[in-house]
């Protein structure tokens, strides 16, 4: 094997067990499949609206992941600059991007497995009626990279602090922030402020906006491209920052 | 194996590290010594790929650290100041990830951990988990993951911090005992610890080497190393006393008691001379009785507290 994914799997195995040996990984995945199923049953008038489709329930998810991806993501640099273990990892002969990416896709693991357990509502709407299965995949495919851009973002200001509740909170600023500027409040405020032009720009850069695109059933490349590359600038300001730091 | 040049570090305005140069061979056990804040870690961290110097060089075994940090940080096993290690995992799994990362695998991976447990003396907590450990055994467990890879070279910062008195003696011996094979840079602000292990003690302060040598050299650097202390019977003390003034290596004598038969009293020689024979060849003429002559060794303590406290008055001033 490539001595770098080697890297990458040793780390993402040891944080993944670390996940799952403390409670908060099943917290965190009881609370959102409440949460997802409950809020998209009872608020959504999911029975109610008489449509085999899954929209009512996947709705939610972008608040849902908004502030559970940093509670669970908000560890993931926070503890080692607090106990200091930091010093242990980046001492041994491991680049910094392989320990990030391996943090990165073991939390990652933790949310895509939440979102996967939510497979008991596909089930309940075939068994309903006769769904559409695009949208349903789109939005699957949608709702894992939201997660994951809330968790790049997380990782990234998680590396700027030691404290868990900073990383947390401002995590959570971060990810509304850019739900907040694709929601048709800012883009009518900006737009008569500042011109549809730049209104229109900015929602562009919400990742809300893109997420509601993949709802409707179409995956286009712009899109993925737009999550991927939110993940990847921010996995990078994290090494960035974490060298900073250091210096 | 290490070498160090010009090493500088900055925070800020701050210089923690100021150009030191120092190097350490294969078999030599090095000890830092420094009061605290003296910049005794950060130049640790440096030579491991902490943090990164301001301005230096650093050779891992020949190899540019700066350059090629990987390489180099594989050849180094390094244990942290306040030992840190990841509290949720077992000592075992803990030190087979540590082992791992270095690109241990199978078998060997099993062995060098077993080694490990048994070189540090883990072997009651080996499948307890790391924060139900006492301090002792999460020192000695981060000892054990910085030895787990068999490195040439260690480096070991404040490896008896917390350790009760028997912990720090098979400390002391296991890092003597290393230092025969590797090369080994520890710090410690015991001095006693300098004779029980180093083969070479470095002195920083402010950010600079204000002294390197063997024990016994920087010992020799103490206020009072050389002197003589003796005790002689036979005749008054003013007598006695000035005939010692007399000697031709003698450069000044200090009372300590003196009575109507004897005298106490420090003899310092002039310059590095010996003022021994000279001492014994005049009670023996006399026919006094030369009850103590003793050459004092020169303490470490009193070495250390005159060159870091100097050199912080010389800042305030």
């Amino acid at each position: 094997m490539n001595k770098s994914l080697r890297n990458v799997w040793i780390v993402y195995r040891r944080e993944l067990c670390s996940h799952f040996d403390s409670s908060l990984a099943y917290v965190f995945i009881i609370v959102f499949l409440l949460l997802s199923v409950g809020l998209g049953f009872l608020f959504n008038r999911f029975l109610e609206n008489d449509q085999a489709s899954l929209e009512a329930f996947f709705m939610f998810h972008p608040w849902l992941f908004m502030v559970l991806a940093p509670a669970v993501g908000m560890r993931l640099w926070s503890d080692e600059h607090r106990t200091g273990t930091i010093e242990l990892l980046l001492t041994m002969p491991i680049a910094v991007w392989e320990a990030i990416v391996g943090k990165f896709l073991a939390a990652f693991t933790v949310l895509a497995f939440a979102i996967v357990l939510t497979f008991p509502t596909v089930v309940t709407v075939q068994y309903l009626g006769d769904p559409d299965y695009g949208p349903i995949i789109a939005s699957y495919v949608s709702s894992l990279l939201f997660a994951g851009v809330c968790l790049a973002i997380t990782s990234m200001v998680s590396s700027m602090s030691r404290s868990l509740v900073a990383a947390l909170v401002a995590s959570v600023a971060i990810c509304f922030l850019l739900i907040l500027i694709g929601l048709p409040p800012t883009t009518d405020f900006f737009t008569s402020v500042m011109g549809g032009a730049f209104a229109e720009g900015l929602a562009e850069l919400s990742i809300l906006r893109h997420f509601i695109d993949m709802q409707r059933g179409v995956i286009t490349l712009q899109n993925l491209y737009f999550y991927v590359a939110v993940i990847a600038f921010c996995l990078f300001t994290t090494s960035v920052i974490i060298r900073a730091k250091r210096a | 194996m290490i070498e160090v040049k010009n090493l500088t570090k900055q925070f800020g305005p701050k210089t923690a590290v100021d150009d030191i140069s120092f190097s350490v061979k294969k078999g030599e056990v090095l000890g830092f010594l420094g009061p605290n804040g003296a910049g005794k870690s950060t130049t640790m961290r440096m030579i491991t790929g902490f943090i990164p110097p301001t301005v230096g060089e650093i050779k891992i075994d020949g190899l540019d650290a700066l350059e090629s940090p990987r390489q180099a940080k594989a050849k180094i096993g390094y244990l942290p100041e306040n030992a840190p290690l990841y509290s949720d995992m077992a000592v075992t799994d803990f030190l087979a990830f540590c082992g791992e990362i270095r690109g241990i695998k199978g078998k060997e991976l099993e062995e060098a951990v077993e080694k490990a447990i048994g070189m540090c003396f883990l072997e009651k907590v080996r499948n307890q988990n790391v924060d139900t450990l006492s301090k002792g055994f999460k020192h000695r467990t981060c000892l054990a993951q910085s030895i787990l890879h068999d490195p040439d070279i260690l480096i070991l910062d404040e490896p008896t911090d917390g350790l009760d008195p028997n912990q720090k003696a098979e400390a002391r011996a296991l890092i003597r005992r290393m230092g025969e094979e590797k090369a080994i840079i520890f710090s410690t602000h015991i001095l006693e610890e300098v004779d029980a292990v180093c083969s070479r003690a470095i002195i920083i302060d402010q950010g600079k080497v204000v002294a390197d040598g063997t024990p016994e050299e920087l010992r020799s650097k103490a206020e009072g190393a050389g002197d003589y202390k003796v005790t002689v019977h036979g005749a008054s003390g003013s007598d006695i006393r000035s005939a010692l003034e007399g000697l031709a290596n003698v450069d000044s004598v200090i009372e300590i008691q003196s009575g109507g038969t004897s005298f106490k009293g420090i003899v310092r020689p002039k310059g590095s001379a010996s003022a021994a024979e000279g001492i014994f060849g005049l009670c023996k003429d006399r026919g006094w009785s030369l009850e103590e002559l003793g050459l004092e060794e020169g303490r470490l303590d009193l070495m250390f507290r005159q060159i870091t406290m100097s050199e912080t008055e010389n800042k305030a001033a």
